[in-house]
Parts: C-alpha cells; structure tokens; sequence
C-alpha cells in the first residue's frame, strides 16, 4: 500500500472502528436484534421447532389451555398454537419484507425520477403521491384488496401500494439535497448520464434514511397485514397467519384466551424487534437526531 | 390569515379530484359491474341491458365518471347492493358513531400523551422516564386490534368492570339529534344514555388512541428535553421562575407545536383504526359499514365511504394547518 493510500484509508478505518463502537454501545440496537434473531430463527425452524402440524386438527384435543403438552395451548379444532405461531412467524415476516420490498422498489422510483428530473415529472409524481397520502391507509389498502381480490398475497400488494408515497416522498427530498451537490456536478460536467449518476453518485448517497425507513416499516407493514387478515381480507383459514388467528380468538376471547393472546405477543414481540433497529439505526446514522429516541 | 386559509382550501380541490378519479376508476377495474350485482342471478340479458341503461353504464367511461363526480358533490353515491338503501344514508347513520369514537379517542391520546410525555422530559433518564418510554415503545409497537382485544378480555370479561361492545345497553335506545349517544343523551338531558354512551366509549377509544398516545408522548418528550435546554428556559430559571411555571408557561408552548403537527397525522391513523376497532367493539361506524361493503362487493357504499373519509382526512388536516400557522405566524408568510 503506498503512502497516499495509506493516508486515504486511514480516515475510513477510523469512522468504520466509531461506527462500530456506536453500533455494539447502542442498546435499542443489540436488543432489537436479539430480538429478530429470535423471531427469523423461530421461523427458519419452524418446521424443526414446532412439536405439531400447525394445520392438522385433533378434536380431542380442542380449546386446551397451556400446559406442558401444548405450550400455548389448543384452538377450537384442537390445532396447537405454539406451532401455528412458530408458522405464523414465516408469514408475517414474509409478508413484511415483500411489502416493504414493493414500497421502496416503486418509492424509490419515483423518489428518484420525481427529485432528478424536477419539472412537470416532479409536479406530477408529487400530486400523485398527495392524492395517496389523503386516503387513510387501511381504507386505500381495502380499496387495493377489492380491486385485486382478498388474499394474502393480495394483502402485502395492498400494503407494498399504501407504504410508496412515503418512500417516494422521502426519496425526492433526499435526491433533491444531493443533486446540487459539488460531485454530481462534476459527474455531469464529465458527460455521465442521468442513469450513471443516478445509480453511482445519488443512488449510495441516500441510502441512509431509505434503510432507517425500511426497518421501521417493516414492522408497520407486518401489522397492516395482519390487519387485513383480521378482517377476513388477507389469508385465509386453515393458514397459520396471526391476524386470522387473532380474528378467530376473539370468538373465544371470554373461554380460550390464549388463542388470542400468543399470536397478538408474537406480533408485539416482532414489531419492538424492528422499532428498536429502526431507532437505533436512525440514532446511528442521523447523528442530529441522537438522544432523542429512547 | 384568511388568505391562507382560501389558499390552501384551493389546494385541496385537486387533492379531491384525484381522490374521486382513483375510487372510481379502481373500483370500475373490478371484474363484473353494479348492474350484475343488483341483478343477481334472476335477470335475464335483456333486463341487464335495460338495466345498464337506466344507471347510465352504456355510457362511455369518462361521461360515468362526470357522472359520479356530479352525483358524489351532491351526496349522491348510488344504491347500496346490500340493503338497497341509498349509500349516502347509511354513510350519514354511520357517520356520527365513528366521529364520536375518534374524537374521544383523540383527546385520550393528547391528554395522556402530553402528560406522560411531559412528566418523563422532566424526570430525565430516571427510573420512571425509562418505565415511561418502554411504555411507549410498547404502545407504538401494538397492534390496535390486539390492543382491543386485550381490553375487552381484561376489563370487560375478567374484572367485569366496563361493557364489551355496542353503542349503548342492550334494548336502550335514544332520540336521535347529532347520531352520536353521548353528545345526544347530554343535549336533551337523557342522563341514562349519556352514562351508558360514555360507560361503552372507553375501551373502544382507549383502544384506538392507545397507540396516537405513545407517539404523542415520544414526541412531546423528546421536544420538552429540547426545549428544556434552551437559554430562555435557563434565564428564565435563574430569575427563580418556578419549575412548574416554566414548564407551563414558557416550555410546554413551544413544545407544542410539532405535537400539532403529529396529532394531524394520527387523524389518518385513527380513520384507519376505527375499521378495527368498530369491528371488535361491534360499534355500528364508517370503519364497520367499510368492511362490510367491501366483502359484500357493495361498491356504491365502499366509493361514499373512501370520498368521505379522505375528505374528513385532508380537511382535518388542513384544520391542523391553520391551527398550525395561527400558532407559529412564520407559517402564514413563508
């Protein structure tokens, strides 16, 4: 390595060494993670983990309560929910990503067209995105799920669809602070094009918030789904999915609690989990927002 | 500040516009149109000819959305699939339950939340301030229907102590001025309604604005903490004002501000929780009438239903605004 380079990289391994030192000092950080280690491990090994079938019905075994044989306890056609949960977990934390993954790919789109381009492209995506955000998200996510049917596929479109605007909107502000900026004129005085900059100059430059957003939608996203499959719009019975499981308990609320109660933890659990690595992300790469969380 | 206002009204006018083109065209997107599902099975081709004549959908498509547009500025949203009433009747008896619903949700999430928010800025990294924020960090995290559910099973089924659903006692009705039991049983003195309105409200606001309240809280303290450091707030300290004075008088209504801001956002959350909660709670409301229509492929009712409550949403909003800019006159200006 030669003198220069040395010099060069030097600043990097500092603020990489800071970063890090940040990272393994932030609480809202370790224990989010701690706690998503244990929800995506619980649904990579469900199948490993989970002691029954989360569909196969035992009427003998109906409205158990918790005990050592069933954990969580029995639904009303004697399915354990301890297993339904665990399969539960798959689903939810599916139907969060490809949500979230919808979002960003059409919010970061327009985001970048919208900021680049400005102009009547601007105007345009920016209206588009202020009709969306005057529909109360629910109800636009129901609209989405009449139009393409209820299912849960459906369902995380439908989330994907309410959670772009908000992206997008995130997106132009950062792309139109960086597109003035002293490098991506260069870059354009140089003669790349619109794709090159995009891609290699703003694209990595706005990165940071599209990854706090992302995690903290994350578990947004999981609930809204589990909303819609509460009100019978996304997956369907026998399917392991919490918000149905959550929609069956409450028929059973006053007798079988627990029907209810561990798909909603799991929920609960899930979302912490995100909502501590979103603010400690946020904390971590936001410096002027530092101490303000919790 | 009038000229603000009529500015931003005219703002909205497009927002509405494209509001109603997305609601109509979505729901003209979906398989099958009204006159088949009025028809049903028993038509026969001529009747669903005659039938697609007479609501106008032989028309080409741009003329039916004029149409709507024209009927939906007056009120007019069609005939309900499910009860072949008109839409904007059972928009109008459902209406009130959800308003009055939200409405008190609200004020538990600005009353509660300030107060959490501002007793843990003022208590700092103490044990009751960490206590505060896991609460927080929990309430935000909940989802509102488990939140819903939690409530019914322990304060209604366990300890018994407040009902588990419905708008009022079964068999007690009410005469009917505003559509909303509580604001109603209080206008004309029938005290018996109005206790038994309030006594069913709890859970169910409490519910919904269970989660409005920890990101009040979240933000009041973090905006408090911020406050509380500036020189003014020191100044004023060491002319020996009193703590609670400062807090009151000269803190809490700069603090303020960007609370206003949020509770505008948590309309939107609200709207969207009053489906759930109306669903659990078996409250009779614009966010109950919503789901039905939408799995009864009421579409007349679901379009009434989305055009009102976007409308309420960017007018709530817009209400937000100018309490905004009355607030902080830097607003009107810029």
């Amino acid at each position: 390595m030669s003198a220069v380079e040395a010099a060069v990289s030097e600043p990097r391994r500092r603020a990489a060494a800071l970063s890090w030192r940040r990272l393994v000092r932030s609480p809202n950080l370790i224990i989010g993670f701690v706690v998503l280690v244990v929800v995506i491990g619980s649904a990579v090994f469900a199948g490993q983990i989970a002691p029954y079938n989360p569909i196969d019905q035992a009427f003998a075994d109906q409205l158990l309560s918790p005990s050592p044989g069933h954990l969580f306890g029995t639904d009303e056609f004697g399915r354990d929910i301890f297993s339904r949960v665990l399969f539960g977990a798959r689903i939810a934390l599916g139907a969060g990503i490809v949500a979230d993954g919808i979002a960003i790919a059409l919010g970061v789109f327009f985001g970048v067209v919208s900021g680049y381009f400005g102009g009547w492209v601007d105007s345009a995506v920016m209206r588009g995105v202020d009709v969306m955000l005057a529909f109360p998200y629910l109800l636009l996510a129901m609209i989405v799920v009449a139009i393409l049917g209820p299912s849960l596929i459906n369902a995380m479109i439908a989330i994907g669809i309410v959670y772009t605007p908000q992206f997008a909107r995130l997106v132009r502000g950062a792309v139109l602070a960086i597109r003035e900026q002293d490098f991506v004129e260069a870059a354009r005085g140089v003669g790349a094009g619109a794709t090159r900059i995009l891609g290699r100059h703003v694209l990595p430059n706005i990165l940071s918030p599209i990854i706090v957003m992302a995690t903290l939608t994350v578990g947004f996203a999981i609930v809204e789904t589990a909303g819609l499959s509460f009100l019978g719009l996304g997956a369907t019975p026998p399917t392991p999915e919490w918000g149905s499981m959550l929609a069956t308990g409450r028929s059973y609320m006053l007798t079988a609690p627990w029907i209810a109660t561990f798909p909603g933890l799991a929920i609960l659990v899930t979302v912490i989990g995100f909502n501590l690595i979103g603010d400690g992300l946020r904390d971590l790469l936001d410096p002027r927002l530092r101490g303000h969380g919790f | 500040m009038l000229k603000y206002i009529a500015r931003r009204f005219v703002q909205l006018v497009p927002v509405m516009i494209g509001v109603s083109i997305l609601v109509f065209f979505g729901m003209h997107a979906i398989p099958g149109d009204v006159a088949e599902l009025l028809l049903g099975d028993k038509g026969t081709q001529a009747d669903l000819i005659r039938l697609r004549h007479q609501l106008g959908l032989d028309q080409p498509v741009y003329i039916q959305y004029v149409r709507f547009l024209a009927g939906a500025v007056q009120g007019d949203f069609g005939i309900s699939l499910r009860t072949r009433a008109p839409a904007i009747w059972e928009i109008e008896q459902a209406m009130p339950v959800t308003i009055q619903l939200s409405v008190a949700a609200l004020l538990f999430a600005i009353v509660f939340g300030l107060a959490v928010g501002v007793f843990a800025a003022r208590h700092p990294r103490s044990l009751a301030d960490t206590g505060a924020m896991m609460g927080v960090l929990v309430g935000v995290s909940m989802p509102v229907f488990w939140t819903g559910i939690l409530l019914l099973l322990v304060f209604g089924g366990i300890l018994g102590w407040l009902p588990l659903g419905n708008l009022l006692d079964e068999g007690m009705t009410w005469r009917h001025v505003t559509g909303m039991p509580l604001v109603d049983g209080l206008l004309t003195g029938q005290w018996a309604v109005a206790r038994s309105a309030a006594w069913h409200l709890v859970l169910p606001a409490v519910a919904l604005g269970f989660t409005s309240m920890a990101t009040i809280a979240r933000m009041s303290r973090s905006t408090m903490l911020e406050v509380l450091g500036l020189d003014y707030v020191r100044t004023a300290r060491a002319k020996g004002v009193l703590e609670r004075r400062i807090v009151r008088r000269h803190a809490l209504r700069n603090a303020l501000l960007p609370v206003v801001t949020l509770v505008g956002l948590q309309l939107g959350l609200l709207l969207s929780g009053a489906v759930l909660t109306e669903t659990i709670f078996a409250l009779p409301g614009l966010g109950r009438l919503a789901i039905t229509s939408v799995l009864a492929r009421d579409y007349p009712v679901v379009q009434g239903v989305v055009l009102i409550a976007a409308g309420i949403f960017v007018l709530a909003n817009l209400l937000v605004d100018v309490l905004y800019a009355y607030l902080d006159p830097r607003i009107r200006y810029a």
